[in-house]
């Protein structure tokens, strides 16, 4: 259930909306109205590219409820290029292709799934940069 | 304000206790450390938890537990701050005393963490991580502090056989503390074979799943020799909480914990003493990683070398700066709400010279720190033991 919950985060989960600083020119994701950098109000909002690289990672073996279809997974810190890092889940990627550094982009996926007949979270994941695309 | 001492301290067994309930885990800690202080009431209850209305089904646990040990009509309240919940009741107990408000407090800790399916366990540890950011992304509390030690391990260059000292010294000290979850030793071959959860961590780097309660009475310092029989009486020297973002990736550096960094100097300043003056710190070890962040943060080792202290052996009983004296999170166990009161009865043991095989000879100065999430919030407290 939690409807409004996921309705609320929408922007962010599905096209990685976040917002800019006027007073220092920080990104900020998620998005939170008070500038994490110099701490004045940064209402404005932007859309992050997507890019980034693997901060660290991890396996999920032993998937939270709601993840159990997708487990094992690779959880991992994303270093955004515009500055935020976030917590998402690697996608179409060989594990022994993961390190640390990786260049990475973000995908649309389903996230998590409530049961049979629950609701589907879908949101942003990430791959492995494809080089031609981003040239 | 008044300076508070500890006078009485009590404890349950840790481990997987389906014989009794929250309210019963609460009064048997409670009644000991009413017993140990020679008291028959008190003005005031504060009990720390996290998770009894996730896992119990049972909200309002202070009230609830007061009545259940004889003290109904005095105030009582929970208070909760994730894994931190413990030491955040005993920072309103602290504060209770030394402002005048309350003479005699008692303060709780309790989980009750085994009646549930290991996976509705799980996430109700996650409720500590960001629901919107982190948890909603598949994350598990394990996976956030797996992510912390790969980047450790990546930063430094040390491997995962490097952190083996650390849940070592904590199963050899659990050995000697009769309320301990795992008594047995492990050795470095066990450690490098154990079955992996979230890579690098594997299960002996994880603090277990378990049921336990501890308690302590706070007097004023002035009064405190109207108190039990002890020939050393405990003063809380210093009592600070410092936070930080509950999502990692919200930090500027993971691999600092800043919220360490700020309750302990502030501890320090508070007490008039460095880390050079602790004779033993009862440090937040639910995963391995943690110990080594928690070590550099408050002083004892520079960024990026917390780590040659479990090599140096400077951890140990015999070593320079001991840690989990009495087995710690990984093996006395981490009833996550009532861990913050293990660490200050355990402390209180040592100041007093009641560890027993344990008893580490010079213990004058004891630190104690209780984390919530993963680094998110953190409490310091300082203890004294005085003639
Ligand atoms: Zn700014």
């Amino acid at each position: 259930m939690h409807i409004a919950r996921n309705w609320r985060v929408k922007h962010q989960r599905y096209s990685l909306t976040g917002e800019i600083c006027h007073h220092c020119g920080a990104k900020v994701f998620p998005p939170r109205d008070v500038c994490p950098e110099c701490t004045q109000p940064a209402y404005e909002p932007v859309r992050l590219s997507g890019l980034g690289e693997v901060y660290s990672f991890t396996t999920v073996y032993e998937a939270p409820t709601g993840f159990e279809a997708q487990a094992p997974y690779h959880l991992a810190l994303i270093k955004l290029v515009e500055g935020p890092m976030l917590t998402a889940q690697l996608t179409d990627v060989d594990p022994n292709e993961v390190r640390i550094g990786m260049p990475v982009e973000m995908v649309t996926r389903k996230l998590s799934q409530e049961g049979d007949e629950g609701l589907i979270q879908y949101g942003y994941k990430f791959r492995p940069r494809i080089q031609a695309k981003a040239a | 304000m008044r300076n508070v001492a500890i006078v009485g301290i009590g404890q349950t067994p840790v481990g997987e206790l389906w014989e009794k309930s929250i309210r019963h885990l609460g009064h048997d800690a409670v009644v000991a450390a009413m017993h140990d202080a020679g008291i028959e009431t008190a003005d005031a209850l504060y009990v720390g938890n996290m998770l009894s209305g996730e896992l119990a089904g049972q909200e309002h646990l202070a009230t609830l537990i007061a009545d259940f040990v004889g003290l109904r009509g005095i105030e009582a309240a929970k208070v909760e701050a994730a894994c931190a919940s413990g030491a955040a009741a005993l920072r309103v107990g602290v504060m209770a005393v030394a402002s005048g408000q309350a003479d005699v407090v008692i303060v709780a800790g309790v989980e009750k963490m085994t009646d549930t399916p290991i996976d509705e366990t799980t996430a109700g540890l996650a409720l500590a991580a960001d629901q919107e950011y982190e948890v909603a992304e598949g994350a598990t509390f394990v996976a956030l502090n797996a992510m912390l030690m790969q980047r450790y391990m990546h930063e430094y260059g040390v491997s995962h056989r490097d952190f083996a000292p650390f849940p070592i010294n904590a199963h050899a000290n659990a050995r000697n503390n009769p309320f301990a979850m795992f008594r047995s030793p492990i050795t470095l071959d066990k450690y490098e074979k154990a079955t992996v959860i979230a890579p690098p961590i594997n299960i002996l780097d994880s603090s277990p799943v378990c049921d336990g309660a501890a308690a302590v009475v706070l007097v004023p310092l002035e009064r405190a020799r109207e108190f039990g029989r002890h020939k050393r009486i405990v003063r809380v020297a210093a009592s600070v909480t410092a936070t930080d973002t509950i999502a990692i990736h919200d930090r500027r550096d993971p691999l600092f914990l800043e919220a360490a960094y700020l309750s302990s100097q502030r501890a320090y300043a508070q007490a008039g003493l460095g880390p050079e003056d602790i004779d033993l710190f009862e440090l937040h070890d639910a995963f391995s990683i943690m110990s080594v962040l928690s070590l550099e943060a408050c002083g004892f080792a520079p960024r990026g070398r917390g780590i040659e202290l479990g090599q140096s052996g400077a951890i140990t009983l015999g070593g320079k700066i001991p840690i989990t004296t009495m087995g710690g999170l990984k093996a006395r166990g981490h009833p996550v709400g009532a861990t913050g009161i293990y660490q200050v009865v355990e402390a209180v043991q040592q100041l007093r010279g009641e560890a027993g095989a344990n008893q580490l000879p010079h213990a004058h100065v004891a630190m104690t720190q209780n984390i919530g999430g993963s680094g998110a919030t953190i409490i310091t407290h300082i203890l004294v033991g005085e003639e």
